[in-house]
């Protein structure tokens, strides 16, 4: 018997009863160390990832070493791909929330607002004043949470262990207020198109002001135990450094962008959520290396404290949920013991009392609203830089199109850039400065 | 790839069905929109159609007019066909430049440079697939179109450009010698819709693995269905399942 051609130069192919088997083989890494002589060649390249634990998720990163000097790098991503873009096509437009809350994991409020907003700018709606005010103290104790993740990974991966336990913990008091509030600690769907499910619950307020109290002193230890470490300053000052001009160029957003010394934020420039009626700083440095970046991020967590106790204050009664029975769902969520769900005194109105109700409750929750036709792009500011929802609509009951211009995505090209000439510890260092998050890199 | 310039997708109604005109002014009354027989069980299958698109009339509003008679003289300074900018849309208060692909690179290098404009930021690069299955193949309309949101940080302005291709020559000039950032976000479109950018460094899948079949985000891309051990039952792919229009 013949054998089939072979299609792959690295996988030899047989026939079998269940259709071709192919065996995967390492003639690749033989091929490439036969061509080169180690003894005399020292350029060496180097696999890192896709499973590794300083690459924030599953990226993959190609080295080509001369000796310890990183001489070309290029990144590799798709390991974490979900479709979720396409997914949110076959969703209506309100379970598409639970679709976005998942690509950026650790900021689920940022991909909610700005899905919620796009959808609400397509409707020509916007959200009551309230509603508005809790996505602001959400999204800016989320910020605090994912720059808290990003010092943790950060520390770690530069040998501070310390530093890596003491951000996690600080993380859980947030997500202890997320689950308070939405019933869960990621990927919560509490902001939806109109508003949010449901309002804060009476414990809220104490303890977010409990939070606010206890902050800020946790974060001076972190300020304490690494800006004046002789081996976090040598680890960060100068390493991965990429400036304005090359920021701009590969269209970096975020605290990369403000540590190259440009104060773009876009809750400043382009406010929305009523971010034009808060008072707040946007940090900036100009070393444009991962010290200038752990110094923005250590001070854009004091800044969001402010906000956050502003929003606090700002919060009058009123509803979080547009008034429209077309949009707005006709009972909010309850907070159960169990986490969110349905609110019970309206399943009991609903099934005794209101057959109207229940169609209309049916109908709303199983088809969905239409949305009218067009196109927008909604950009926010998300810990990691302009997180852009462009969502067409056709005028049916889901997105035609939905794509997100995802800051870990584009803010990831300028990894070659940063580490190409540096040594290759610093690889680590520059890359977790990106701080990109896979989940949001691949979608 | 020089394509004549387009005619207006919704006045292309003489090779669209009539039946798409009348979707496309259709007023949806009733509480939920409810047209035909009524029937919510929505066995209709997911209906696409075409999103018209109807050139503005002037005046824009806002910065919109400046924008654009600021880019009209930068482009008739370089020499320029004088149709490169073939619509002009304001919707939601967001400008979109419809623009000819042959002239993609020129007007970017003009939105980019010149002084009355500086668009320093190519924000966003994404692909849409506006994909009719009803009109036959041939006369099949620029379906593929890659978007650009752009944003000037002098000006604090934002502008969206649109070219449209067809899906048999789906070839646009390469935006990445003006805008480095397109790298990635072209390698995308170039993974999910099959758009091809001409003088892209190293135009390769990135999301999907190397060796895939297809582009998963056009809307004619098969879905499957996931068979299910039950009487030789399967589950129908999301697109031929029972769905409200």
């Amino acid at each position: 018997m013949t054998q089939p051609p072979n299609p792959d130069a690295y996988a030899t192919a047989r026939e079998t009863t269940q259709g071709r088997i192919y065996t995967l083989t390492g003639g690749d890494w033989d091929s490439l160390l036969a061509e080169t002589d180690p003894l005399s060649a020292e350029r060496l390249v180097v696999n890192m990832g896709p499973q590794h634990p300083s690459t924030h998720g599953v990226l993959r990163l190609v080295l080509e070493l001369q000796g310890e000097t990183v001489t070309q790098a290029r990144s590799v991503i798709g390991y974490l791909h979900t479709g979720i873009e396409k997914n949110a096509e076959y969703r209506t437009w309100t379970q598409g929330v639970t679709f976005v809350t998942r690509m950026d994991y650790l900021s689920p409020v940022f991909n909610e607002t700005g899905y919620c907003l796009a959808v609400e700018k397509l409707l020509g709606i916007s959200a009551p004043e309230r509603a508005q005010t809790i996505r602001v103290l959400l999204m800016e104790l989320n910020r605090i949470s994912s720059h808290l993740v990003w010092l943790a990974t950060a520390g770690m991966e530069l040998g501070a262990l310390s530093m890596m336990i003491y951000g996690f913990r600080e993380r859980e008091l947030i997500l202890d207020i997320f689950e308070l509030i939405t019933g869960l600690r990621m990927n919560m769907a509490y902001v939806r198109p109109g508003g949010v499910v449901a309002d804060l619950p009476p414990q809220a307020h104490a303890k977010i002001s409990e939070f606010l109290r206890v902050m800020p002193g946790h974060i001076k230890s972190y300020e304490d135990l690494l800006s004046g470490n002789p081996v976090w300053r040598a680890r960060t000052q100068g390493i991965g450094f990429l400036d304005l001009t090359g920021c701009m160029a590969l269209g970096i957003t975020g605290p990369v962008l403000r540590s190259a010394g440009l104060g773009w934020d876009l809750r400043k420039t382009e406010p929305y959520c009523g971010y034009e009626n808060y008072t707040f700083d946007v940090p900036t440095q100009t070393t444009g290396d991962v010290w200038g970046r752990y110094l923005v991020r250590l001070a854009e967590m004091r800044e969001s404290l402010t906000i956050v106790e502003q929003a606090l204050d700002n919060l009058r009664p009123g509803p979080v949920m547009v008034t429209d029975k077309k949009i707005a769902w006709p009972a909010q969520l309850a907070l159960g013991a169990d986490g969110l769900g349905n609110s019970l005194e309206h399943i009991r109105t609903i099934m005794g009392q209101s057959m109207e109700s229940l169609i209309h409750h049916f109908k709303l929750v199983t088809e969905g609203f239409r949305v009218p036709e067009g196109q927008v792009y909604v950009p926010i500011e998300s810990p990691r830089g302009e997180l852009g929802m462009h969502l067409v609509s056709s005028g049916g009951t889901r997105p035609y199109r939905l794509h997100v211009r995802e800051p870990s995505f584009v803010n990831l090209q300028a990894f070659p850039a940063m580490v190409e000439g540096a040594p290759i510890a610093d690889v680590i260092a520059a890359g977790a400065s990106l701080d990109p998050v896979m989940g949001g890199v691949d979608r | 790839m020089n394509a004549p310039p387009t005619p207006d997708i919704a006045a292309g109604s003489e090779v669209a069905p009539a039946s798409k005109a009348q979707h496309a002014e259709r007023v949806s009354t009733g509480m939920f929109g409810v047209s035909g027989t009524g029937d919510t069980s929505g066995f209709g299958g997911l209906v696409r159609r075409f999103v018209p698109v109807k050139s503005s009339p002037r005046p824009f509003g806002g910065y919109f007019d400046e924008l654009v008679d600021a880019l009209t003289t930068a482009l008739a300074e370089v020499g320029a066909v004088a149709d490169a900018i073939m619509r002009v849309v304001v919707d939601r208060c967001e400008l979109t430049l419809h623009i000819r692909p042959d002239v993609l690179l020129t007007v970017a290098g003009q939105l980019r440079d010149s002084p009355a404009l500086r668009f320093e930021l190519c924000s966003s690069v994404s692909g849409v697939d506006y994909f009719d299955p009803d009109a036959p193949q041939e006369i099949a309309p620029q379906r593929l179109h890659a978007v650009y949101h752009l944003m000037s940080m002098t000006y604090r302005r934002r502008l969206r450009l649109e070219v449209a291709v067809d899906a048999q020559h789906p070839r646009v000039p390469s935006v990445t010698s003006v805008y480095p950032t397109a790298d990635w976000q072209e390698r995308e479109a170039y993974d999910m819709f099959g758009i091809v950018f001409d003088g892209h460094p190293a135009l390769t899948r990135i999301l999907m693995p190397d060796d895939w079949d297809g582009h998963p985000q056009r809307k004619d891309y098969p879905l499957g269905g996931v068979p299910v051990e039950y009487k030789g039952a399967q589950i129908p792919p999301p697109d031929n399942r029972r769905a409200y229009r």
